[in-house]
């Protein structure tokens, strides 16, 4: 693959990040670990979904149960911001097929902040939570409950340092068909970030105020 | 593979063209993400409104089925039939997720202790 | 990359395999690490036989024999038996699908450093305070409560280990998938890259719950979450479930390759085509995805349930049909063939008795009701040695000596490869033919002695004689690959003379682009093909010669590794697990054990974001060079002088 080619609106292929060889093996690639991926979250929801309110005898289920503990405003915040921050991550792909460099910057750039504001309120969260006693060695539920949120939690922040790398390295780069694979790898990636957390705030969220 | 790729530049209609096609699959790829905000939002209404929680359970777990869907096959862009080997993907994100099935039942069946 | 090199020195050389992105080379490092692997697991398993050589014999402790006989399994599998699978994947595969490299090559090399350095990791527990000694399977009510770091050890090791081999795993699938010359469509695959695909598709679902599995046991141990812990809440079943969800694909994550590996020796041997090739592949995938289905088997007598037994036991007797299938596509295609026996043909003949052994006992397991009888004794242990030393150390030992021209250029000595082959196979129907009577006799697996004149002395005493002679077996086979360094290079193509796929064709030594120009396959077997049409090149054409891409050597594979591998020590003294709060087992400062794991993820982090900052373009071998290297390697072949290539 040649850097040197320059690129104009006009001459920029339709599928940028498929058009190397090394763009469709990373593409292919990608999309069998996100598969595998979906396997660890599963185990992961399997193990809440086997342990949650369950504790040491006479554990106080009217302070510690996803009944109780669970607030739904704050979940729907994250909700909210998380899902906007898949579609600017839309929006930064769109502007790549237009060959608009400065588009995907600024999308991408608006895909981390709303990253770093749900982050910030998962912090927010869990620091509520210990405050509240209910810390990671409180019980099975609490080590299952920060283990599979937290495991999303880790995912966020690496999409984040991924992207935020990716924003940087190419400022003076502009796009060229060797990271137009990594935009769009590092997109799905913050996709199937959301599609966890779609389970996330189903399975642990609503489903937990029901009981 | 180093064969030199060569690029053909659209002409001015051509492009024209692919920028009205990009806009038009942006605007419905908006209007998927208003769906997903509509069913997150009936999500949400259904869990804190008062109705059976057999009910709500199924019913927000289809809701949550729905948007996956929308995550995976319009952002992700599965549902692109041209995509590099997209048929061999979309077996390994649908054999991954039955796999993922039988953790769940075999969780929330056999183990009771 | 001159291509008319000089003669490299040792720390040159050393550099070179250090930062090496060849899937060749990657081959033979994964090669000798495996072998290293199984000496050490094997030495271990002879120390069990020779403890239990007589009743109440005291050469080693009770405590000795437990973690003798943990690092003997979790060795064997993890450490042995799928690296020395992928030692013949990497070598063969992309030879086979008529490519120049993997997809990844970084990732392949990252895959082995992972791999390599968590087995290390997993070793030291020797000299650090006492080995794991919960079993490969590593229970989680006993393992939490086994003093020390020897379980410790063996979460993080596996760990990192279990990260190399799913990448590694992930590698595979997109490199078959993507990489393919033009012509080779899925069905015109050899049967060793479809079970490698399938083998590698195992991987990728069930490393997942191994990660999850071992993290769980990790922080409950380490750092105080509750999982296992019944007092808190915690449920050990999880922790069963979630090993063998793993474990009983990994079983076929070994097995599939090896019956790939068995698909290729037979038809060049029988010199027909394989017999029933489409229904060799449906029942790969189908044995695949059985696979999946069945891990409560291991399970009946944790108390499941009756239905929940009755669903898991039918599943698991019908894995036996597509495994069936198998057994008599091979036997089809020795049947009537023109049989010529040399040392991988008799590996196979060995194997498919063998194996068959191993597969009835197993479907006997499967019936709920008798696995209550049969469970934890010895004839559990008879049958999963069947199944693996009958059915992957057979496939193994034969790969070695079949591909041994590709791999080195060297052959393996036929005579001596024969007497190997009889004093191990006997010695391996010694040591656990009489197991099974043993485990119906009753007597327990995994105990470290047992009273005398209760009849089972005589069987132990002949296992053990057994164990020796597989011993003495691997001694000789080792001893052939020492004598083949000293051997005249073949330089040739098709050393066997009847190679039926794309592999054969190649001319040894190989130079490390493979293919000069990419192959254009017309049809299953594509080397017999042109053979049988007197094409003498072997192949024909997809592309005229032209500059070829290869990717770049790195270092950054090693680093990442060496990054997991001291943070692994920070989170092993930790202060903040059970054991660490209640004094017994021996931790560091706080700042100590977060300043190793900062400093640890630190290095890997800090090595990716310096591979993701640069970028990596590889480089051409241009058609100049290529003609230079050609010329060189015909002189090499010619005259026996050394060029720059090898």
């Amino acid at each position: 693959m040649d850097l040197n080619t320059k690129f104009t609106p006009q001459n920029w292929p339709e599928h940028a990040e498929q058009a190397t060889m090394e763009g469709k093996n990373k593409f292919v690639g990608f999309w069998i670990f996100l598969s595998c991926e979906v396997v660890l979250f599963a185990s992961l929801f399997a193990t809440y979904l086997a342990l949650k309110d369950s504790g040491p005898a006479g554990m106080d289920l009217a302070k510690y149960s996803t009944k109780a503990l669970y607030e739904l405003p704050l979940a729907f915040a994250m909700t909210m911001i998380l899902l906007t921050s898949s579609l600017t991550s839309v929006y930064a792909m769109y502007h790549m097929k237009n060959f608009n460099f400065k588009g995907v910057q600024t999308w991408m750039g608006i895909t981390v902040i709303l990253g770093l504001c749900f982050l910030g309120l998962e912090i927010y969260e869990f620091y509520h939570y210990v405050h509240a006693g209910f810390g990671y060695r409180h019980s099975a539920f609490s080590s299952a409950f920060f283990t599979l949120v937290g495991t999303h939690g880790l995912h966020v922040i690496i999409g984040l340092v991924w992207i935020s790398c990716l924003i940087f390295r190419n400022m003076k780069r502009g796009l060229n068909l060797y990271n137009a694979p990594k935009y769009f790898v590092a997109s799905l990636y913050w996709h199937f970030i959301d599609v966890v957390w779609v389970f996330i705030f189903t399975v642990v969220y609503l489903m937990g105020v029901l009981g | 593979m180093a064969h030199d790729t060569h690029f053909e530049a659209r002409s001015q209609v051509q492009q024209e063209y692919y920028r009205k096609e990009n806009a038009a699959k942006m605007r419905s790829q908006v209007t998927q993400f208003a769906i997903m905000i509509l069913l997150t939002l009936v999500a949400f209404a259904s869990a804190v409104a008062d109705f059976a929680p057999n009910f709500v359970k199924p019913f927000v777990l289809l809701l949550a089925g729905v948007q996956v869907v929308q995550q995976l096959y319009a952002f992700m862009h599965m549902e692109d039939k041209k995509a590099y080997h997209i048929g061999v993907i979309s077996f390994f994100m649908w054999g991954g997720a039955l796999i993922a099935f039988t953790f769940f039942l075999c969780f929330l069946t056999i183990i009771w202790w | 990359m001159s291509s008319v090199a000089q003669k490299k020195g040792f720390g040159a050389q050393v550099w070179d395999y250090l930062t090496t992105v060849d899937h060749k080379k990657i081959a033979i490092m994964y090669l000798a690490a495996g072998t290293l692997f199984f000496a050490i697991a094997g030495l271990e398993a002879l120390f069990m036989r020779f403890q239990l050589m007589f009743p109440e014999s005291t050469f080693v402790s009770a405590g000795t024999f437990n973690q003798l006989l943990t690092m003997h399994g979790t060795t064997m599998l993890f450490l042995a038996a799928t690296p020395l699978l992928f030692a013949f994947m990497n070598a063969i595969v992309p030879l086979q699908i008529g490519a120049r490299d993997v997809a990844f090559p970084f990732l392949n090399s990252l895959g082995f450093w992972l791999f390599f350095l968590g087995a290390v990791f997993l070793h030291l527990s020797f000299f650090m305070g006492g080995a794991p000694d919960a079993g490969w399977t590593s229970y989680a009510s006993l393992s939490l409560y086994s003093p020390g770091h020897g379980i410790d050890f063996y979460v993080l090791g596996l760990q990192i280990s279990g990260a190399g081999t799913l990448i590694s795993g992930i590698n595979f699938i997109v490199t078959i998938i993507t990489m393919r010359a033009p012509g080779m469509t899925f069905m015109r695959m050899p049967l060793f890259t479809w079970t490698s695909l399938v083998s590698s598709t195992l991987i990728l679902f069930a490393f997942p719950p191994l990660t999850v599995g071992l993290f769980l046991m990790l922080v409950d141990r380490m750092f105080g979450a509750n999982f296992f812990d019944h007092t808190m809440g915690g449920n050990t079943i999880i922790w069963e479930h979630l090993f063998w969800i793993f474990g009983h694909p990994e079983v076929y994550i070994l097995v599939l390759p090896a019956f790939g590996l068995f698909s290729e020796i037979i038809p060049v041997f029988a010199r027909k085509r394989l017999f029933g090739y489409s229904s060799m592949v449906f029942a790969t995938i189908l044995i695949g995805f059985l696979g999946f289905m069945v891990w409560a088997h291991h399970m009946f007598t944790t108390g499941l349930g009756a239905t929940a037994n009755a669903i898991f036991a039918v599943a698991t007797m019908t894995i036996a049909v597509p495994t069936g299938m198998k057994v008599f596509n091979w036997i089809l295609t020795i049947w009537g063939g023109s049989i010529k026996v040399t040392v991988p043909m008799l590996y196979a003949l060995g194997f498919i008795p063998s194996f068959v052994a191993g597969g009835v006992t197993g479907v006997m397991q499967a019936a709920a009701p008798l696995d209550y009888q049969l469970h934890d004794s010895y004839f559990i242990v008879a049958h999963f040695h069947y199944v693996i030393v009958g059915g992957i150390v057979t496939a193994l030992f034969g790969a070695a000596h079949f591909y041994w021209p590709i791999m080195f250029n060297r052959a393996l000595n036929e005579k001596l490869g024969v007497l190997t082959f009889w004093i191990f196979f006997i010695g391996f129907h010694l040591t656990f033919f009489l197991q099974h009577f043993l485990g119906l006799m009753g007597m327990p697996r995994r105990v470290f002695t047992y009273m005398g004149d209760q009849g089972w002395d005589l069987f132990n005493l002949i296992s053990t004689i057994g164990a020796a002679m597989m011993g003495v077996g691997v001694i000789l086979l080792v001893l052939n690959v020492l004598i083949s360094i000293k051997s005249e290079p073949l330089n040739r193509r098709d050393y066997w003379g009847d190679g039926r796929s794309l592999e054969w064709a190649l001319e040894t030594p190989l130079p490390f682009y493979n293919f000069k120009q990419t192959p254009l396959v017309r049809g299953y077997d594509p080397y017999w093909i042109e053979k049988q049409e007197g094409n003498k090149e072997g192949m024909v054409y997809a592309e005229p010669v032209g500059d070829i891409h290869m990717p770049n050597n790195s270092i950054l594979p090693l680093i990442m590794s060496i990054g997991t591998f001291i943070a692994a020590f920070g989170a092993l003294y930790s202060p903040w697990g059970d054991q660490a709060i209640a004094g017994t087992a021996d931790s560091v400062s706080p700042g100590l054990s977060v300043g190793l794991i900062v400093l640890g993820l630190g290095i890997t982090v800090g090595a990716m974001i310096a591979r993701s900052l640069k970028d990596d373009l590889g480089y051409h071998v241009h058609v100049a060079e290529i003609e230079a290297i050609e010329k060189d390697l015909a002189q090499y072949r010619a005259t026996g002088k050394k060029g720059g290539n090898k």
